[in-house]
């Protein structure tokens, strides 16, 4: 396995490197947490770092031609490939390195992808580059819970009931998206045995993310994170609330912080003290009721959700697979 | 530690090979970097064939078994970003379930080498040739190359990273090679050796277009109405140009590895003075070589004309090599349902190269051969025959003809 860059974890915030990879130039929306995403990834990252990413708002909000956001080498990959781009750019830059080719160094590769890009659409290239372990890679999977820059259609991990697009209330049908949100980290961290790394995490909670992409890049082979993201324009509301509906999933139990390092399964912030019992979850109607995606619902569905959270923290957690650590206090 | 480089010929030497062997050996003796693998017949082969070289040590490079087609050929559009060489390839409905990627490829400009082993578009199943596969990249700016034997598909593979790296070009290469006819059959091959190989083929290298910290560029912008047809017309100047980097490549070929035909698009089997031209693509060369033989034998006026290159097309040699017959038999191994006169793709391409003559010959599609279905001697003397009745009669009966198919 190629040897990994030094980035020891950032013990706070005023430690937090004031360089920025990401900077002016791009078009998101005010509010996006996902182009907040990007920016504390490649702050973590640093310089000596080629970033791939699918397409998606991230791709055509962010990199307009002649006024490109990033200061790092940065291409596009198709929406399905995510996977093959971290792929065949830690296999590029390892086979010419091993002949002489190219100078040796660690190179970091970070492929991103939106949640209809690696949710849906990649998942099975997301997988296949998961079982290298022979690469060191990261792919981020930032998930603004629809096809945000179609127009906001229901993806793979749009909630149970939102309004998209694709799933509009209707006089008839008051709950066209009846599907559930995937769960994904899980899913990735169950089903490929030797990835020493999957989290969780939200631009909410800027420190945690940043040092979770470090851990990510330095542990050694290919990695993975999934980042809620709320997006103004899809889920509707003032951009000024992105901050606090982040953490209202949070605090409400909805998405919960975690990351597992070497099968063992840690949670943190507000998510770790909820289940240390420090701290009671809020009501799911505090975070549902703040979105105009949500509006049409009726208290029996505000209900179906608050249980199926109660559901999530009571009866299972990731099946079967891994032991739960609360993890240290403070 | 750098590596040493295996070197898999130090003399050059005869080996008894089929046409995918021959492409492996190509992809060891051009170093490449990264190689992309998913199980399809018959081009698989080639595959199998650089595992093997790389479990016995005798080829070093990252060798990376996709979970999809369509992760083959991003993976190895990526690859070579940062500059590595690469090789790829499929079939069929492969082919086409990679069709996304191999589109931006070719836009992205990244000079990936593929081996197309021509199979039939199932369903209904079928492994055998037909060409509509390959044929699908011919608008897409992928240099487009039909191989007759495996000789020729060793010999193409080195020249493809040569013409596909060229800094003037960097456009992807396709290597058609008809399924089982070629990929399967086993023939005697003259291998270069390593030395005569490095003096061919230049390292790749990516220059100011190499995605790397140390050069932090971003591709693939989004640029819509702006500025994609600026980049669009750049595509077509960098085919435009290849033309004469393939023949500047295919004279250094011949000087250094001492053969190859006169020309690096087409090939002429006794063209000169026919009256009869019959053209066609990749292994029904053979059958119909013998067939033009034997009529010659017989007295008549028959010639043979190979398309090599499909793209770029070089329609002022085809013009020239066609321009004094009297009657031309195009026969496809492909079709193009709905088209005008029912004809493939192939025949719509020469009528129209044909076109601005001021004298056009006669001009007959026969489809033949589709889903691997054998071309034979009898089907050429029939194709001749037709074409002679419409040189007699002044007349043509019926452009299009499906040849030796159960009605
Ligand atoms: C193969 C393919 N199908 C469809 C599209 C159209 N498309 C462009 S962006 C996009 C949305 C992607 O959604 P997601 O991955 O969640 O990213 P987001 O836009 O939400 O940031 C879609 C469907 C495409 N670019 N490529
Ligand atoms: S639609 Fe959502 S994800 Fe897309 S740019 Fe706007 S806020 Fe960001
Ligand atoms: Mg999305």
């Amino acid at each position: 396995m190629a040897t990994v860059q030094d980035l020891p974890q950032i013990t706070g915030v005023k430690n937090i490197p004031v360089e920025e990879f990401y900077n002016s130039g791009h078009r998101t929306c005010q509010g996006c947490e996902s182009a907040l995403v990007m920016r504390l990834m490649i702050k973590a990252a640093g310089q000596r770092t080629i970033v791939l990413g699918s397409t998606g708002c991230m791709y055509v909000a962010n990199t307009t031609y002649y006024s490109t956001p990033w200061v790092v080498p940065w291409m596009h990959t198709q929406l399905g490939s995510a996977g093959s781009a971290a792929t065949g750019t830690a296999a590029g830059l390892a086979s010419m390195m091993r002949k002489g080719k190219m100078t040796q160094e660690p190179i970091n590769v970070i492929a991103f992808c939106g949640d209809g890009g690696g949710v849906d659409m990649g998942l099975s290239a997301i997988s296949a580059a998961l079982q290298h372990d022979e690469y060191n890679l990261l792919i981020i999977c930032y998930d603004n819970e629809s096809y945000a820059n179609t127009d906001i259609q229901a993806s793979g991990s749009t909630p149970w009931g939102a309004n998209t697009t694709f799933s509009p209330t209707g006089k008839d049908i008051r709950i066209m998206n009846t599907k559930q949100k995937k769960n994904m980290a899980p899913m990735i961290a169950t089903g490929h045995p030797n990835m020493r790394f999957v989290a969780t995490a939200c631009a909410s909670y800027g420190l945690d993310f940043n040092n979770k992409v470090r851990r990510a890049l330095t542990i050694g082979g290919p990695t993975f994170i999934h980042c809620i993201d709320p997006c103004p324009k899809g889920w509707d509301y003032d951009p000024k609330y992105s901050h606090e509906l982040g953490m209202l999933a949070i605090e409400t139990g909805l998405w919960i912080q975690y990351e597992i390092t070497d099968g063992e399964l840690i949670l943190n912030g507000p998510s770790r003290a909820i289940a240390k019992g420090i701290r009671k979850r809020k009501p799911v109607e505090e975070y549902l009721m703040r979105q105009g995606r949500f509006a049409h619902f009726l208290p029996e569905d505000i209900k179906f959700f608050q249980d199926k959270v109660e559901e999530t923290w009571e009866k299972w957690w990731i099946p079967g697979l891994i032991p739960i650590t609360p993890g240290q206090d403070d | 530690m750098a590596t040493v480089k295996p070197r898999l010929y130090e003399e050059s030497k005869e080996e008894l090979i089929s046409g995918s062997e021959a492409v492996g050996i190509a992809c060891a003796l051009a170093d490449v970097d990264v190689i992309t693998a998913y199980p399809i017949r018959p081009y698989d082969t080639v595959m199998q064939y650089v595992s093997r070289l790389k479990a016995d040590g005798a080829f070093d490079f990252d060798f990376i078994i996709a979970e999809s087609e369509h992760s083959q050929f991003e993976i190895v559009k990526h690859a070579s970003a940062v500059g590595a060489r690469t090789f790829s390839g499929s079939s069929g409905v492969g082919w086409f379930y990679a069709f996304e990627a191999i589109t931006v490829t070719a836009g992205l400009r990244m000079p990936v080498v593929a081996m197309v082993g021509n199979r039939a578009l199932d369903d209904p199943g079928a492994f055998g040739v037909e060409h509509n596969d390959a044929m699908a990249v011919r608008d897409l700016g992928w240099h487009l190359y039909w191989v007759a034997t495996a000789q020729e598909a060793l010999d193409m593979a080195l020249m493809a990273w040569r013409i596909a790296e060229d800094p003037t070009v960097l456009l992807p290469f396709a290597l058609s090679c008809d399924g089982s006819f070629l990929t399967h059959s086993q023939a005697i091959v003259q291998v270069p050796s390593q030395d005569q190989v490095d003096r061919f083929l230049p390292p790749y290298k990516r220059g100011t277009l190499q995605l790397h910290p140390d050069n932090p560029i971003t591709i693939a912008p989004q640029v819509n109405e702006d500025w994609l047809m600026e980049i669009r017309r750049q595509t077509d100047e960098a085919m435009r140009r290849t033309s004469a980097v393939i023949r500047q490549a295919h004279e250094e070929f011949r000087e250094i590895f001492g053969r190859g035909d006169p020309s690096p698009f087409i090939e002429e089997f006794m063209c000169e003075d026919a009256e009869i031209i019959l053209v066609g693509m990749g292994t029904l060369a053979m059958p119909t070589r013998v067939a033009v033989r034997r009529l010659r034998a017989a007295g008549k006026k028959v010639g043979f004309l190979r398309i090599k290159f499909f793209r770029p097309f070089a329609a002022e040699e085809v013009q020239e090599a066609l321009g004094d017959a009297k009657a031309v038999a195009v026969i496809d191994r492909d079709y193009s349902y709905g088209s005008p006169s029912g004809g493939g793709v192939l025949f719509h391409e020469l009528r129209s190269t044909l076109y601005p003559l001021d004298k056009r010959p006669l001009m007959l599609n026969f489809i033949a051969g589709l889903g691997g279905r054998e071309v034979t001697v009898d089907d050429i003397n029939m194709m001749t025959e037709t074409a002679q009745k419409a040189i007699d009669t002044g007349k043509i009966e019926q452009e299009t003809t499906w040849v030796s198919v159960r009605e």
